[in-house]
């Protein structure tokens, strides 16, 4: 029987839930790490059982935390995240310049053949990579210095560099998002990079089609087709088929295209599942309804997912890290809330089922398709 | 010796159960005590200073015998009694809040 383990990181702690292939009785374990915010956990794809978690504190910074049974028990590991060099000053939020400084980690993304290289996308962005399990951290400064460092701003959660996407087919090709700069390409395993912008208009810049300054959200691939991007901008929903080369927009007839989360099924690279939310202002579903949109088309045509999901009264929020997919068959799809749900669908959004309803609010979910 | 109070959530970090004594000299100051901790807790280095410039966190404070050190130098003596480990030297979570 295959299995199931879903990592959930919250304002308070990470839970590990788990069930089985079926995924319709779930356990859940936690919290680890209590009273600290835990932006990400994730586990490496090369060695199920080594999970890596960042949990961060205004009071005492940040950890990192490994664990190499599966989220049982956990060690601190390296905490050290120094930028290379001089750092220089970004935009602040009324465009003056602000001394960049590191304040957590946002992302962890663990390389899919070593399980001791991970790369973590922080705050204030930059990227950073271990080769040893997380004792030592190193800047792929870049990143940082390609030039237009100092035109990136915060969004409104922080300078956060939050999405990671690892090209499968191409090991010295990887993007990056950042809020609010952009996306950014390397092709050369992180030596050098280039904004990857074109298309993308923000209304919120002086110039709204800027190489660099919008507020990405997220962006999401398919292993089998990685030229083709999805993103789910500040406004709007977008597409790449090109590598980041050229964007359009396919928010066609969703009701509103604001929202954090994108994903793509697991088995089927033009199924794509977005959450909207109200607005900018209005950091909640519209009209009180929760409901997870897919487009079966790669965008465009979108159908409402509601079959499980409150229909009344619901005015949380779901952040950027808060969904997943697994890769079981149907393809299961996760999300979590700020006001604390975790929901399942087991069968590629059609029907959902609350894993755990009053956890902290939720940062992150990640899942793990066990053999 | 010096005794050492820390709050719970670093507590819980190094898997520490009641105070920590330090064995230091009857001259102790913050830098000498912080060293000594983080040297034999590894895993609470970057919690209460900065890994680089070694400058508090602005979340933490440090008092003993009823005084306030939390912007003193980190290389000024401190009280005698911290030394002796009549008093503890204590590292606190500034209230933020409501």
């Amino acid at each position: 029987m295959s299995g199931t383990r879903v990592l959930v990181g919250t304002r308070k702690g990470a839970f590990v839930l788990t069930s089985d292939g079926k995924r319709a009785k779930w356990d859940v374990a936690g919290p680890h790490f209590t009273g600290w915010e835990v932006y990400h956990a994730k586990a490496s794809p090369a060695d199920p059982k080594r999970l890596y978690a960042a949990p961060s504190s205004g009071w005492f910074g940040q950890q990192v935390h490994r664990s190499d049974d599966g989220g049982k028990t956990w060690e601190a590991v390296g905490n050290q995240f120094t930028y290379d060099g001089a750092t220089g000053t970004h935009q602040w939020y009324d465009g003056s310049p602000h001394p960049w400084e590191f304040k957590r980690v946002w992302h962890l993304e663990p390389s899919p053949t070593d399980p001791d290289t991970v790369y973590a996308g922080v705050e204030d962005a930059a990227l950073f990579r271990t080769t040893d399990g997380g004792k030592t951290w190193h800047e792929l400064s870049g990143l940082r210095n390609h030039g237009s460092g100092d035109r990136w701003s915060p969004g409104a959660g922080g300078l956060g560099l939050h999405t990671v996407l690892l090209d499968p087919k191409d090991a010295n090709r990887m993007f990056i998002a950042i809020s609010a700069a952009g996306v950014f390409r390397t092709d050369d395993g992180g030596k050098t990079w280039s904004p990857k912008n074109k298309g993308l208009r923000s209304e919120f810049m002086p110039d709204p089609t800027a190489e660099v300054g919008h507020c990405v959200h997220r962006i999401a691939m398919h292993r089998s087709r990685p030229s083709t991007l999805f993103m789910q901008k500040h406004w709007d929903v977008m597409r790449s088929d090109d590598g980041g080369e050229s964007w359009r927009e396919i928010s066609g007839d969703l009701p509103t295209d604001f929202g954090f989360p994108i994903e793509v099924h697991a088995h089927d690279p033009e199924t794509v599942y977005v959450v909207p939310i109200k607005s900018d202002s209005e950091h909640f579903p519209l009209d009180g309804k929760l409901r997870v949109y897919r487009s079966k088309s790669g965008g465009n045509e979108w159908e409402p997912l509601t079959k499980g999901l409150p229909q009344k009264d619901c005015y949380v929020n779901i952040l950027r890290d808060a969904t997943a997919v697994d890769a079981h068959d149907p393809c299961g799809i996760y999300f979590g809330t700020t006001g604390g749900q975790v929901y399942v669908s087991p069968d590629g959004g059609d029907n959902w089922t609350t894993i755990v309803r009053d956890l902290p609010p939720v940062l992150s979910v990640e899942v793990q398709t066990l053999a | 010796m010096t005794r050492v109070v820390l709050p719970a959530p670093l507590k819980r970090l190094a898997g520490i159960d009641g105070d920590v004594e330090l064995p230091l000299g009857p001259q102790v100051t913050q830098r000498a005590i912080l060293d000594a901790l983080e040297a034999r807790y590894p895993m609470l280095r970057g919690t209460t200073r900065d890994h680089v410039t070694a400058k508090r966190r602005a979340f933490i404070r440090f008092f003993a015998c009823g005084q306030d050190f939390s912007d003193a130098a980190p290389d000024d003596p401190l009280p005698e009694a911290v030394g002796a480990g009549r008093e503890p030297f204590l590292v606190v979570g500034a209230i933020a809040g409501g």
